[in-house]
């Protein structure tokens, strides 16, 4: 945890109207509003809590240590990727004064740890919204990341006694979510949009808190892509599972009852023509996003799976060696499953629109259910003719 | 970014120019560069940039901008379907089966 230890102690620029206030609406002022208390207490108690003149703050590093980098392994490979968060909240990178800016994070702790590590030598506050640990960009389309949540922190951390400018930075991909017009009515600060990568933030502020357009427009490239491959293989990893061994199992058939030879031999075919065309729409498909013919999703993956069946069919099987059932069975499962798992790529893109996914779904969809209900029965015949 | 660009004549982005006071927070906040801002005014430079983040409808002062916003995403629209949630981008935190669906 990055709780408890070291607790930084900022002097607060006004109290006394403030300290009545706490006095009143708090009955036990130690339960009131402690980083780790915070969720469970009823809103009224959340109200300010002023001890002393003083507010504690959380010091954090800039540095990641070992648990931060395998924090983020791990969350890359979906373990414990919806339950890595920290508590919301003012933290301190550096040592910050009054003047020193602010900048909101989500409480997505992989989200909080790429934003500290790029602030070596910036003093700066950071003001983490409860944003239920998911990034800043999905939370904004959400909501969560948004308007009221900033107001509500605004508050619970009293930053309008700790900080005296009227300033926020928010990362600019946590607009959807916000309006910054709101927030300066209601909280009396000012947005300020920031960069899109938090690397780009030392340079953001150096100029003035100016992003260059290069800062605000959002990529996808390939190391992009590829980071984000590990969760949506392992999402899609069980139906792989299930109907690889599904087949696997109905290979065995043939007109003579069953075989355990088939069963090994055309059965362990199958398996890994399936597992061709997971890999085609899962790694290849994403990873070639931009070579690949066609803007839909949808048909990318149809051409990868295309292009992929021939490679490996070719050399598992052999076209003058198999059946023409057999053949038009497989182009028909691998390209239609190679087409749905990169459709579903649309959701880790950083560009594709609800309107273009609905388009492209409403005729991907039916097709890939077609091609892969036809393959499976075609598949299944062949079982009985050869 | 080569090659990656979406459907095209699909983004439900609508700009009142009459309504726009030229702020340019549509063009601060877009993380496509939609927009630009000329003679004081804001234009859509390319719609088929647009994927319907929101951003810039919600920042809009003027409320000169409008647009249906949502998450492209597949796996949420295969959800909302089966389930008949509303169609916003279900990263599974809210729900039990959380790591149902290839979200985000």
């Amino acid at each position: 945890m990055l709780y408890v230890k070291n607790l930084l102690k900022v002097k607060i620029l006004d109290t006394k109207d403030e300290k009545k206030e706490t006095e009143k609406s708090c009955s036990d002022s130690s339960l009131c509003c402690g980083p780790q208390s915070r969720e469970e207490l009823a809103p009224p108690c959340c109200a300010p809590l002023p001890v002393d003149n003083e507010i504690e703050i959380t010091p954090v590093s800039p540095v990641l240590n070992f648990n931060d980098h395998l924090g983020v392994v791990k969350a890359r490979l979906n373990i414990g990727r919806m339950n890595y968060k920290l508590a919301p909240g003012l933290y301190a990178v550096g040592t910050p004064g009054s003047d020193s800016p602010v900048l909101v994070s989500a409480n997505y702790k992989m989200s909080f740890d790429y934003l500290r590590r790029e602030l070596k030598n910036i003093n700066a506050w950071l003001l983490v919204l409860d944003t239920k640990g998911i990034n800043v960009w999905c939370d904004a389309g959400k909501g969560t990341f948004g308007t009221d949540e900033i107001i509500r922190q605004i508050k619970n951390t009293n930053l309008d006694k700790i900080v005296n400018h009227r300033k926020l930075i928010v990362p600019q991909l946590g607009a959807p979510g916000v309006a910054a017009h709101l927030v300066k009515k209601a909280a009396g600060f000012k947005v300020i949009y920031g960069p899109v990568r938090a690397a780009d933030l030392p340079a953001f502020l150096q100029s003035g808190m100016k992003a260059a357009e290069e800062m605000r427009k959002v990529r996808f490239n390939i190391y992009d892509r590829l980071i984000l491959l590990p969760v949506e293989l392992l999402i899609a990893l069980k139906y792989v599972i299930f109907t690889s061994a599904v087949f696997f199992l109905l290979a065995g058939l043939n007109k003579t009852g069953y075989s355990f030879g088939f069963t090994l031999t055309s059965g362990s075919k199958s398996v890994i023509f399936l597992l061709t065309a997971f890999f085609s729409g899962t790694v290849i498909a994403p990873l070639l996003l931009p070579f690949i013919p066609g803007r839909a999703f949808a048909l990318k993956g149809f051409f990868a799976g295309l292009a992929a069946f021939f490679l490996i069919f070719q050399y598992f099987s052999g076209f003058s060696s198999s059946g023409i059932i057999n053949i038009i069975s497989w182009v028909l499962i691998i390209s239609s499953v190679s087409s749905f798992f990169t459709m579903n790529f649309t959701g880790a893109s950083t560009y594709t629109s609800l309107s273009g996914v609905k388009k492209e779904m409403r005729i991907a969809v039916p097709l890939q259910i077609i091609g892969f209900a036809v393959g499976s029965i075609l598949w299944m015949i062949a079982r009985f003719l050869y | 970014m080569l090659g990656l660009k979406y459907l095209k004549n699909v983004s439900t982005l609508k700009l009142e120019e009459n309504r726009c006071n030229g702020c340019g927070m549509c063009a601060v906040v877009c993380p496509h560069n939609v927009f630009a801002i000329e003679d004081k005014k804001a234009v859509i430079k390319d719609i088929d940039l647009c994927m319907e983040c929101g951003a810039c409808e919600l920042n809009c002062p003027t409320e000169a901008i409008a647009v249906k916003s949502g998450v492209g995403c597949a796996a949420a629209v295969i959800s909302s379907a089966v389930k008949g949630a509303g169609g916003s981008c279900d990263c599974g935190y809210d729900s039990d089966d959380s790591k149902a669906s290839g979200c985000c």
